[in-house]
């Protein structure tokens, strides 16, 4: 009776409709979870051991890291100014500017991919004149950092403007006040109080650059990032020889965004 | 000190039209007007925050009409304080000092010494989240007074904090006017306030400034309706004036009224207002200088604690009449009870 009693007041406090809710939510969670956890497992110590060893894993997993790295500052430049102007002036067709600015998370990743061989091919529009002093994009790192920055750019562009966003406009007319310029308003004000809006976003765009794939291929197959060295080894040796070095990058993807994040974390609470 | 010579500029829904007025130096200039008067906008253009369309602004003789806010040396102080939340007290005040590139060590001891000015000297090395209304003001006036500005724009800076802290603010800010001869350019649309801080008021409504004077002058001699009932004229009254021989009346229905004799009576149309402060009141007629007396009932009493305020209707006019407390005693004033009002003729402002 009593604990009849217990359950009756369990059932009227969490209310059944959270019950479904937490049962629909763990099947999300395990759909993501178990796959990852599942492939990871199939993998022992020794078998990822012997896929370090490998040179050209050891060369993919390190050009993915550096070159998302690179796309990552070269959004950051260009990106935070824009998210600024977002955030703080009314103009004409900024409406349209924040579409153009989200429109790489709507349009297909191969489809970004033939976009960016278009300009930056040895006969497109930047990529002829830059061609003539020796930069290349086809087949070049230049190629996938290009094709990185167009897919992630956006998580800084929009990261950016809602740190900005948050920032009392008024601190800067203070600041102007107290004798400051425009320029030092933003670089001591707005900036350091957007910083950690802007580092989780510079992560997110970090982790998004690492794990494209598909623009990048279209540009540069070569020389091999991770995500293609997968592929490639997937069709050319299978299911068994393609695991090992996707359980590596994923470990090591997890590991650095983790750790990303806890340091973006600590600062933003500091 | 500073002078605003025909600006105009709109922002939103706010504007300024043709303002001009000059503030002395040191003197305690207060902007009063109700909500969306373009008050703050008055202050954003003598900061520079915005710049005026048409008219220039000069400050201590410099033409700034399109300085930015940086060259204009001004202090800006605003409702809610704006400071920068991250950084702590003493790195707020300190803040103007090190933006003009003064030394660590001279910036922290210049800004630690207005702290301990304005009492907050304690709270040096707090974060500026845990500290209370009035001391987050105290933080951003020192802030602003640190870079020694040739005049303090204060943005209805008494308006967030709670009754107590106001009045113990109001007289920080009356200090610094008075001790440092800070020049105070003050808005509020709080009368009150106005007539406690004020040297002089501005009284803005609709994008223009409608009147400038002393507290006095505003308050006794209003320049037109507005600015009468804005600042709580309750003893308004719309006649005509008659003249019998020396003697000149205002007239409104079966109410005549004797005013000053010096008084222009060439309009027809014109209004009246007796302050509730001048009215005496008695149980029985009167001979007194008083010119104008008259007899009618109590209809309602407001009691306000240390004085009271007795409503009176006479000649078909409601006449207001302020009390103390003792004389309500005195009178056992109630209502339906006859009394006796009596004024001065001067005491009857026309306009």
């Amino acid at each position: 009776m009593k604990s009849g009693g217990a359950a009756g007041a369990w059932f009227r406090t969490r209310e059944p409709v959270m019950a479904v809710f937490t049962l629909l939510g763990t099947v999300a969670i395990l759909f993501v979870a178990l796959p990852v956890v599942a492939m990871v497992m199939k993998e022992t110590p020794q078998s990822i051991w012997e896929t370090l060893k490998d040179g050209s894993v050891r060369r993919a997993i390190y050009l993915s890291a550096s070159t998302a790295l690179w796309a990552t500052l070269a959004s950051l430049l260009v990106g935070v100014p824009l998210g600024y102007l977002l955030a703080r002036k009314r103009f004409w067709g900024k409406e349209l500017i924040q579409s153009v600015a989200d429109l790489p998370v709507v349009i297909p990743h191969t489809v970004a991919g033939i976009a960016l061989l278009t300009i930056f091919g040895a006969k497109g529009m930047i990529g002829a004149p830059l061609s003539e002093w020796g930069v290349r994009f086809v087949d070049a790192q230049g190629g996938i950092v290009v094709a990185m920055v167009f897919v992630s750019m956006s998580f800084v562009i929009n990261s950016a403007r809602n740190g900005f966003e948050a920032v009392d406009p008024r601190l800067e007319k203070i600041a102007r006040s107290l004798g400051s310029s425009r320029a030092g308003a933003f670089f001591r004000v707005s900036l350091p109080l957007a910083a950690p809006s802007i580092a989780s976003g510079a992560v997110m765009c970090w982790a998004r650059a690492i794990s494209e794939f598909g623009a990048v291929i279209v540009i540069a197959y070569f020389p091999m990032i991770a995500p293609t060295l997968i592929y490639d080894r997937f069709l050319s040796f299978g299911l068994d020889a393609s695991r090992p070095i996707a359980v590596v990058l994923v470990l090591i993807c997890i590991l650095l965004f983790a750790s990303l994040r806890l340091i973006t974390r600590r600062r933003s609470k500091a | 000190m500073m002078e605003f010579n025909g600006v105009s500029r709109s922002w939103g829904d706010f504007k300024a039209e043709g303002v001009s007025f000059e503030v002395k130096k040191g003197e305690f200039f207060v902007i009063l007007g109700p909500t969306g008067a373009g008050k703050t906008l008055l202050l954003e253009l003598a900061a520079g925050f915005y710049y005026p369309k048409k008219g220039s602004i000069r400050i201590d003789g410099r033409d700034v009409t399109l300085s930015p806010p940086e060259k204009r040396r001004i202090g800006f102080i605003y409702q809610d304080y704006a400071l920068f939340p991250h950084k702590n007290v003493l790195s707020n005040v300190a803040w103007g000092l090190r933006v003009a590139r003064v030394g660590r060590k001279e910036a922290f001891a210049r800004s630690l010494e207005m702290a301990e000015k304005l009492g907050i000297a304690h709270l040096a090395d707090r974060g500026v989240g845990s500290l209370s209304g009035g001391e987050k003001q105290r933080v951003a006036i020192a802030r602003a007074l640190v870079t020694k500005p040739e005049v303090l724009l204060l943005d209805e800076p008494l308006s967030a904090l709670d009754r107590r802290t106001q009045d113990a603010m109001r007289k920080e800010l009356k200090r610094l006017n008075r001790e440092m001869g800070m020049t105070m350019v003050h808005v509020t649309h709080s009368q009150e306030e106005a007539m406690l801080l004020a040297d002089r008021i501005a009284v803005m409504d609709g994008g223009r400034i409608v009147q400038v004077g002393t507290p006095e002058e505003v308050f006794r001699r209003p320049k037109s309706e507005f600015v009468a009932e804005f600042l709580g004229a309750e003893n308004l009254y719309r006649g005509h004036i008659e003249k019998e021989g020396d003697t000149v009346f205002f007239v409104s229905g079966n109410l005549r009224l004797e005013v000053p004799q010096e008084v222009e009576y060439g309009f027809s149309e014109c209004r009246a207002i007796v302050r509730p402060e001048d009215i005496i009141i008695s149980p029985v007629k009167i001979r007194s200088s008083a010119r104008n007396e008259l007899c009618g009932a109590v209809e309602e009493i407001s009691d306000y604690g240390a004085t009271v305020k007795a409503g009176v209707r006479c000649g078909g006019e409601m006449f207001k009449v302020l009390i103390t407390r003792h004389s309500y005693e005195e009178l056992a004033l109630s209502a339906g009870k006859t009394v006796y009002i009596s004024f001065k003729a001067g005491s009857v402002h026309l306009f």
